[in-house]
């Protein structure tokens, strides 16, 4: 039986997000998917799903979603004070939901990335093997008040108690694991130092595609040819701004890749809040 | 090998293998034949290889274990002696309307270029521009051969949105937007006809290696074209070269 939620307040950038579009990039489309991979696979463990299942991602400002028949939820990501109509519920653990069940979620500011898992995923539609939201891709780009998300409502699966204690994300000043970029050597001794060495601000201009900090290095680097580029990858500008690419970054960039992000790095990174503080830390592979 | 290959890891899932820092058709072959080598045969491995102008990505389905080993079988497949393909090669004829009332930067452009309109559109129509690789915005490809005369730098202030289908230089490059998007290039003229289709398995029709040459339409036809676009009749085909 198919159910469905009805999106009641849409909050800030809500979406659709599974683990992304992979094999497109030679059409020059992005990746997308969970900004952090980490919690969103927790919230398809804990509900015994399919890892590449469908989850709803809020950022900063969460959704207010009601259930028209019944099913089983997970929370995990941003922490939250979460009710399911007035009665108060935890997050990483299954939420049984019952028909007309509303719920409401208040963002605790530790964290930017917020899911809501469903059991077996939301239904909708697969666009080059991903549920994943993508402008001119997906026919939506984020959701809006009235939407409508179609799950099978059908959960003759067995209960679940597991519950885990939220992950910690680092604090401010924490390390984000790097490798060299392609172009990291090129550097002068002096810029190497800057960029291992500063802290750098997370900037409020930061989205899906992209991360961006307050601070800037000098750059003397040469102009290059446009060539590809990953989730992860750190540009540097040529007004010396660093740039981290995200999840819905494009396929191919002109900016020197100075460094690589960590898979782990580029979650911790998704979930440091804006003005809060980090420092690369350089790793081998 | 007849290039000078570089092999570096890129991130626990992606090996990157760069060609020297050039635009050349010749290499771009060799770079192309190196792709189809390594997809053929690392096919049960890897997520998709992506080509730009001088280098392939190569991303993974999981977390390369032995990236020395894997390095060897990739520089070993792309030792292969390369042969030129004999398949033809494809050209897509492209129509653009060159109208300053669907080309916004149209008049400006000529004016700071000092050529006339029929000059831009002469040296615009006149080449036969090699496709690359697609990349920018999902169904962008990035073409060689803009003819150095109509070279000119982006624009200073970028517009906030330059509409699907506008034709458009930047610096010495020339394009295609496959959408709405914010851009900074001058744009020359428009295109009514659509190459990328997100629900088709190939979802772009022009791919690396083809070549294409655009040909100069009026606004009527402009006009016919784009309202065919719902039951096209208009169907666009390559040639064989």
């Amino acid at each position: 039986m198919k159910g469905y939620v009805t999106v009641l307040k849409p909050g800030l950038y809500t979406t659709i997000q599974d683990r992304g579009r992979f094999g497109f990039a030679k059409y020059g489309v992005p990746q997308s998917g969970a900004m952090d991979q980490f919690s969103f696979e927790f919230a398809n463990l804990l509900l015994g799903n399919y890892k590449n299942d469908a989850c709803i991602e809020w950022v900063i400002q969460p959704p207010t979603l009601q259930f028209n028949s019944d099913t089983r939820i997970c929370l995990t990501g941003a922490e939250v004070d979460a009710f399911l109509n007035n009665q108060e519920v935890e997050m990483y653990q299954q939420i049984t939901v019952s028909k007309n069940d509303i719920l409401t979620l208040k963002s605790c500011r530790n964290n930017i990335y917020g899911y809501v898992g469903i059991r077996n995923g939301f239904l909708t539609e697969v666009v080059m093997e991903s549920r994943s939201f993508y402008d001119s891709i997906t026919s939506k780009q984020k959701l809006v008040k009235g939407d409508k998300l179609e799950y099978n409502s059908n959960i003759n699966s067995v209960v679940s108690y597991a519950h885990l204690s939220a992950p910690k994300y680092g604090n401010s000043g924490s390390a984000i694991e790097v490798f060299k970029g392609p172009e990291f050597d090129q550097l002068s001794s002096r810029e190497k130092d800057l960029l291992l060495k500063s802290r750098f601000t997370i900037n409020g201009a930061s989205n899906r595609m992209a991360i961006q900090f307050m601070e800037s290095i000098s750059n003397s680097l040469p102009q290059m040819l446009t060539s590809p580029v990953l989730p992860g990858t750190v540009q540097l500008t040529p007004s010396g701004k660093l740039i981290v690419l995200m999840r819905d970054c494009q396929t191919t960039g002109g900016y020197p890749r100075v460094l690589q992000l960590t898979e782990i790095a580029i979650n911790t990174l998704a979930q440091t809040w804006i003005n809060e503080q980090i420092q690369f830390q350089l790793v081998d592979f | 090998m007849e290039y000078n290959l570089r092999f570096r890891q890129y991130s626990e899932r992606a090996i990157l293998i760069e060609w020297p820092q050039k635009i050349d058709q010749k290499m771009l072959q060799n770079i192309l034949f190196c792709k189809k080598s390594i997809e053929e045969h690392r096919n049960e491995v890897i997520v998709e290889v992506i080509s730009s102008y001088n280098s392939l990505l190569i991303f993974y389905l999981s977390t390369i274990e032995n990236v020395y080993d894997e390095v060897l079988v990739l520089k070993s497949l792309c030792s292969i002696s390369f042969e030129p393909s004999d398949q033809k090669q494809r050209l897509w004829k492209i129509p653009v309307c060159y109208d300053p009332a669907l080309a916004p930067d149209l008049l400006s452009f000529s004016e700071q270029k000092k050529l006339s309109i029929d000059d831009v559109i002469d040296l615009h129509t006149t080449p036969l521009y090699q496709v690359y690789f697609l990349g920018f915005l999902p169904g962008f490809f990035y073409l060689g051969g803009l003819d150095k005369k109509l070279c000119l730098p982006r624009k200073v202030t970028p517009s906030r949105n330059v509409k699907k289908g506008s034709v458009a230089i930047g610096g010495e490059q020339t394009g295609i937007y496959p959408k709405d998007s914010p851009g900074g290039w001058h744009v020359i003229g428009a295109c009514p006809v659509d190459f990328f289709d997100v629900n088709k398995v190939e979802s772009s029709k022009i791919l690396p290696d083809d070549l294409i040459q655009f040909i100069s339409i009026s606004v009527l036809q402009y006009a016919d074209m784009s309202a065919n676009k719902v039951s096209p009749s208009f169907e666009l085909k390559p040639t064989f070269l």
